[in-house]
């Protein structure tokens, strides 16, 4: 198994925002997330990432070693990558120097040699390329001017370029077009793996139409309530949240 | 055990302050005290004319009769000026032909510097002028700059070899008169950078004079005079280092500049003067007054600085624009950590038509120092449609350091466009997990956040020494976050 939750459970200032997730992801396998605004979604991808400021009990386990003790950018080196939701701009800072310092930290970390300047030029002009992402922009501080969909195209190319083994796709889709999110979830579909895993969080089943997954789970008040295969997700679509709740007081 | 833990903090500390060994050098070092005496001694051992003699004395009871100014943000004990040696210098005679001939613990010393005073530089472009203590120890390339006619040599030698052209320009951009510590300097100032461009130059290489203070107990008093005539054009850096002291040394240099016609000096400067430990013990006081004076039409000067040593910094890089269309600039990175003060900013003098100005000004506090900005935009009613923008930025990490702005300004142009805009920010958590989920530690993410904050200063400086910049802000870093 590459990413194992058990029982994880996630506070900040006294309110419970997880309540006890399980969630098994083998490798090569993409799992999707749905769920309602405030369900959990999202801090569930910040705490596998190692966002610090949360209460955590439980277990995070990547192919078997726990990582809850760890900093995020040991988790990051080990191959967790997130892409983020609100991408943030780091002014002055170069994206080809920016991407390099991290790219390297993750060979050192796999104890491979660190790359040099042509092959790492190399390296983000073929990645660049596959998520259809400027030249121009590679040249600009990262994310600072980028368009909404620019910014989550350089979320893909940074995970093109980290190689990562588990990625979590927080809402990519969300505030992109019909254009953008093709580009995205081509990209993403290219770099599926038989050695990566991917979880994609989403509040809609567009993307899944994309991005085929290989099950649907459904978190709702910050637990998950129902798994299943892609079909899930369209019944999901149909009927609505509500359908789940429903679905839920019956059986309790 | 404890050993090795002793021997991995004394490692730590001395990475925190790479330059803070010191050389054993012959010194000449005059008796602690200031009177007329030591100005004599001083102006004797230096076989100055007499008229230079005179200005000194002059300088000296103007200072007498003036007091350290109280108005920076800053604190410190009071200075015993009668505490100081105001004259150290190698004891081997310092009048060099060649690179051979300078004396090798002096050579290793700028060496462990990392100033490649080597063949090199001749492929780095960089003719380099080091000042040790109190005296300029070896010019670089002077040939090379003498076929194009571009003097630079230490100002004990230009006193002798150009004694008109120093006269001529000695103290018309800072007067005695200007300020307590401008006229200290003039009354004891013993070394310094001469650099005169002809008119149509452009000069061929980067200019760079690199100070360093070794003795302990003295104080150094440097004074650079760059004049660039009409339609002429060059670069400069300074570099300055000190050893590691518990004592606070005293650092007054007065650095002026003169443009003429469409002339144009870029200046530049890395100052990592040790800046005290982080108790604040010891460290270099560094009060010192640059000014340019555009006295031509179309003339340009520009300052960019990236102070990060110094426990106490006083300094105001200006610029008078004098000539109609001259321009000024100001780009400043000044970065305090631990228990470090800085008082730093410019002045834009406005006097001719249609002159431009412009102040980058980027502060970055940590630890418990204290970081204030403060300048002055001065509109004369000549100055039509003169123009000035300002940019002051601060950059806080932790909540025990503080960064202060203090603008000034005075318009008596209605026609004049007077533009500021400053920001004070702290480096957010979710920019920081950004870049910790991507692989980097905190303290590298710290790095690269703070040089992509000061990248439009660093722009400014000449290529290599952009480099050396950057390293030297991670490097005064180390420590100081949390």
């Amino acid at each position: 198994m590459l990413l194992e939750i058990e029982n994880l459970r996630a506070s900040i200032e006294g309110k419970e925002i997880l309540k006890g997730i399980n969630l098994n992801i083998p490798s090569g396998e993409v799992h999707a997330i749905m769920g309602p605004n405030g369900s959990g979604k999202s801090t569930l991808s910040s705490i596998i990432a190692g966002k610090d400021g949360y209460d955590i009990s439980g277990s995070i386990r990547l192919d078997g070693q726990e990582i809850l003790d760890w900093e995020p950018e040991i988790r990051s080196r080990a191959g967790i990558f997130l892409a983020f939701q609100y991408p943030v701009e780091l002014p002055g800072v170069g994206l080809s120097s920016f991407l390099r310092a991290c790219v390297n930290e993750r060979r050192k970390y796999l104890g491979e040699p660190e790359l040099d300047a042509s092959a790492f030029l190399a390296l983000m002009r073929e990645k660049a390329a596959m998520v259809e992402l400027s030249q121009e922009l590679i040249r600009r501080p990262v994310n600072q001017g980028f368009s909404g969909g620019e910014k989550k195209r350089n979320e893909i190319f940074q995970m093109a370029m980290l190689e990562p083994r588990m990625a979590i796709l927080d809402e990519t889709d969300s505030g992109l077009d019909i254009d953008a999110l093709r580009i995205v979830a081509e990209g993403v579909n290219k770099l599926r793996h038989a050695q990566r895993s991917m979880l994609v969080i989403t509040h809609y089943q567009r993307l899944l139409e994309y991005i085929i997954p290989d099950r649907v789970h459904v978190l709702m008040d910050g637990a998950i309530v129902m798994s299943g295969d892609r079909t899930l997700a369209l019944t999901l679509e149909e009927k609505g949240y509500d359908w789940i709740r429903a679905e839920q007081e019956v059986s309790s | 055990m404890a050993q090795s833990e002793q021997e991995l903090l004394e490692q730590l500390s001395e990475r925190a302050y790479p330059h803070g060994f010191e050389s054993d050098i012959e010194q000449e070092i005059i008796p602690k005290g200031l009177s007329e005496e030591t100005i004599r001694f001083i102006s004797q051992r230096k076989n100055e004319p007499e008229w230079l003699l005179q200005w000194r004395l002059k300088a000296y009871k103007h200072w007498l009769g003036l007091k350290e100014p109280k108005w920076p943000k800053l604190t410190y004990p009071p200075i015993d000026y009668q505490d100081i040696s105001y004259y150290a210098a190698p004891k081997s005679a310092p009048v060099l032909n060649s690179l051979d001939e300078l004396d090798p613990e002096i050579k290793s010393t700028y060496d462990r510097l990392g100033i490649p005073l080597e063949e090199q530089m001749m492929l780095a472009g960089v003719a380099v002028d080091a000042v040790l203590d109190s005296v300029s120890v070896v010019t670089t390339f002077k040939e090379k700059l003498a076929e194009k006619g571009v003097i630079f040599c230490s100002i004990s030698e230009a006193v002798h070899l150009y004694p008109e052209l120093v006269r001529a320009y000695l103290g018309t951009v800072v007067p005695f008169t200007d300020n307590f510590f401008a006229a200290l300097n003039s009354a004891v100032f013993t070394d310094g950078s001469f650099v005169f461009i002809p008119p149509g130059v452009h000069c061929p290489m980067e200019l760079s004079t690199y100070f360093r203070i070794n003795a302990r107990g003295t104080g150094q008093f440097e004074r650079t005079l760059i004049v660039a005539s009409e339609d002429s054009y060059v670069s400069y850096l300074e570099g300055c280092t000190a050893p590691k002291r518990d004592e606070n040394q005293l650092h007054a240099a007065v650095v002026e500049l003169v443009a003429m016609d469409r002339g144009e000096i870029k200046y530049s400067t890395v100052q990592n003067w040790y800046p005290g430990d982080k108790d604040g013990k010891g460290g270099i006081y560094n009060f010192v007054t640059k000014r340019g004076l555009c006295k031509g039409v179309s003339s340009k000067i520009s300052w960019t600085q990236v102070e990060t040593g110094s426990a106490i910094t006083w300094k105001y890089p200006s610029v008078v624009l004098q000539g109609d269309d001259s321009r000024g600039a100001f780009y400043s990175v000044a970065m305090t950590t631990h228990l470090q003060q800085a008082d730093t900013g410019t002045k834009m003098i406005h006097i001719g038509k249609n002159t431009q100005s412009r102040i980058v000004s980027k502060g970055i506090s940590a630890g418990r120092s204290q970081n204030s900005y403060r300048g002055l935009v001065k509109i004369r009613k000549s100055a039509f449609k003169a123009r000035n923008y300002s940019q002051c930025d601060s950059l806080l990490m932790g909540n025990r350091c503080g960064a202060h702005t203090f603008p000034y300004f005075e318009i008596h142009q209605p026609t004049a466009i007077v533009e500021h805009e400053a920001t004070t920010s702290k480096i957010a958590e979710d920019i920081l997990f950004y870049c910790t989920q991507r692989g980097l530690s905190r303290e590298s993410a710290i790095a690269m956040i703070v040089n992509g904050y000061a990248r439009e200063v660093l722009d400014h400086l000449p290529m290599e020494f952009a480099v050396e910049a950057r390293k030297l802000l991670a490097i005064s870093l180390e420590g100081s976050v949390g």
